[in-house]
């Protein structure tokens, strides 16, 4: 690596040597040979493992219930946003740190509550069923789960930028006489757009990726509630299908790079408005 | 600002917009109420239904008290690797200049877009029988996949970038004059890191370190995938859990009552730290 080490400081060998090292042996080496993997089955091979009806459902249910959650994330992510950092009310401290929950639960106990709460005997299950709906072991159950894990990533990469922004703006549209639907829709949401897209991509990959949260719930049937990444563990556990679950893995991983791709490039976007306002 | 407050109420019924906060703010309390209280709530309840002795004797079952002592052990080798981890790309990253930085950020952040399972899997590729260095490892009688280190890989893969992310920013922002000050006076690259940079970026170290700390504890999915999940040997905490909820729903929730009281603790001591030291460094969590 050729350093043009600015800095007089010492360490940047020993500091840097050693984070390649890390990455290397526990990121690089194992991505590299997860697309070996996935390219030694040739676009043939890959559609095979790909193309069957099991996978083709697991992904359109991963991928649809994952944009769906996101996007519902981004509505009640902005209101809670919104609500914590405008207003003053009781306990606004405790629910504050309470969003950060779904960061810290750890996802198969997430997972069991959420199924407890739902099941047709739960606490809401129960009070549910009577009205025709079904959460528990239905794609509800997992987009429930999605939306669960997916919300405080709109929140928190929200709040920082509600709470540096002036309110200077609005008052100016409110002394032009716009009502306030129109101070929303015309001024606050354009200058929270690219902050919201990017909560909205974190809270996407989060969901399309997420396991311990979603599978309890899902209940996992055949064509109707199998997400994509319980298929690969099904692949491994069960069948010892490495070469099936490096084709689905790839295809997971690919939407992973493209929407950092796509976060990197809404964080320029974000900086040119910042320069903006 | 009194004029503008003079305005608001001028030109608009101050009733409307005092309805308007109202509504607002019992929606978004509505809100986490259900997807957040609710579930934390039904935790503890499920775990008490049975009453305490049930509860006890639950968490006090041999397996358990493996998998208790596994998910400490792991936590205890990949927190601390994470931390050393942290520190060094938050020093290469924020202090110096060089080719490829850009990239080197890119691939810190990258195993949090990464599914726990595509993680898991990644390593069975390298580490496993049939992987990369599977054949080199058996010849030296080293077994990963299905057995400590493999846990301990996967859960330092998932929680890699938690305390880098927090000290970068912190340490970018702060910038390294004072570090530099101290190298003029003569103090050596580990005085400097000692007794310079370590105290300036503490507090949000420990944050890091206790973020890291609570997934390290809860990862399911990367490491269900690389243990094999064996019962009492291979059985970390929440994959107790896993396996408890297929028999006896009421032991898996005294079991992953240990888990929240963890994450409940981690979240107060983080809005404490916040609260009390959150001056001293501005990046966002």
């Amino acid at each position: 690596m050729t350093a043009m080490a600015r800095s007089v400081l010492p360490g940047f060998r020993l500091s840097t040597g050693y984070t390649l090292l890390v990455l290397g042996s526990c990121v690089l080496l194992p991505l590299a040979a997860l697309l070996w993997t996935a390219c030694e089955l040739g676009p043939e091979g890959w559609w095979a493992q790909i193309g069957t009806r099991r996978v083709l459902a697991s992904l359109r249910l991963s991928f649809g219930a994952a944009l769906l959650a996101a996007t519902i994330d981004a509505v009640l992510g902005l209101l809670v946003a919104w609500v914590l950092v405008r207003y003053r009310f009781a306990l606004r401290r405790q629910f504050d740190a309470l969003v950060d929950l779904p960061f810290a639960l750890p996802t198969a106990v997430a997972g069991i509550s959420l199924t407890a709460l739902y099941a047709p005997n739960g606490w809401l299950g129960s009070r549910l069923l009577p009205l025709g709906i079904e959460v528990a072991y239905t794609r509800v159950g997992v987009l429930l789960a999605m939306v669960f894990v997916g919300l405080p990533f709109v929140v928190r990469t929200l709040q920082p930028v509600l709470e540096s922004m002036e309110s200077d703006l609005e008052e100016a549209a409110y002394t032009l006489g716009a009502t306030s639907f129109q101070r929303f829709f015309r001024v606050l949401l354009p200058l929270l757009l690219p902050t919201l897209l990017t909560g909205y991509a974190l809270a996407l990959a989060r969901a399309i990726g997420e396991y311990g949260s979603v599978i309890f719930i899902a209940g996992n049937r055949l064509f109707r509630t199998e997400i994509a990444p319980y298929l690969i563990v099904q692949k491994i556990d069960s069948q010892y299908d490495y070469r099936g679950a490096a084709a689905l893995g790839a295809v997971m991983l690919a939407s992973s790079l493209l929407l950092l791709v796509a976060m990197a490039w809404l964080q320029r976007w974000t900086r040119r408005w910042a320069v903006v306002r | 600002m009194a004029a503008v407050a003079a305005v608001v109420s001028i030109g608009q019924p101050a009733r409307t917009t005092h309805v308007a906060r109202v509504v607002l703010v019992l929606g978004a309390l509505v809100v986490l109420g259900w997807l957040m209280v609710l579930p934390l709530l039904a935790i503890f309840a499920e775990a008490l239904q049975h009453g305490l002795a049930f509860y006890l004797h639950a968490i006090r079952e041999p397996d358990t008290l493996g998998a208790v002592r596994l998910t400490l052990t792991v936590a205890a080798i990949a927190v601390p690797l994470n931390m050393v981890f942290g520190l060094a790309a938050a020093w290469s990253m924020a202090y110096f200049e060089f080719r490829g930085k850009a990239w080197l950020g890119a691939l810190i952040d990258l195993p949090f877009s990464i599914s726990p399972v595509v993680c898991g899997m990644m390593l069975i590729l390298v580490y496993g029988k049939n992987g990369w260095l599977g054949s080199w490892l058996e010849a030296h009688g080293l077994q990963v996949i299905f057995a400590l280190p493999g846990l301990v890989l996967a859960t330092v893969l998932v929680t890699l970038p938690y305390v880098a992310r927090e000290l970068i920013p912190l340490m970018q922002a702060q910038g390294s004059d004072q570090e530099e000050a101290a190298l003029t006076l003569g103090a050596s690259g580990w005085q400097i890191f000692f007794r310079v940079t370590l105290p300036r970026v503490r507090w949000a170290l420990l944050q890091g370190v206790l973020l890291c700390n609570a997934r390290a504890m809860g990862e399911f999915g990367a490491v269900y995938v690389v243990s094999g999940h064996l019962r009492g040997i291979t059985n970390t905490l929440p994959l107790q859990v896993d396996q408890l909820s297929q028999e006896n729903f009421s032991a898996a929730f005294a079991v992953a009552s240990l888990l929240a009281l963890l994450t409940v603790f981690t979240l107060a001591i983080k809005r404490l730290v916040k609260w009390r030291h959150g001056g001293e460094w501005n990046a966002n969590d």
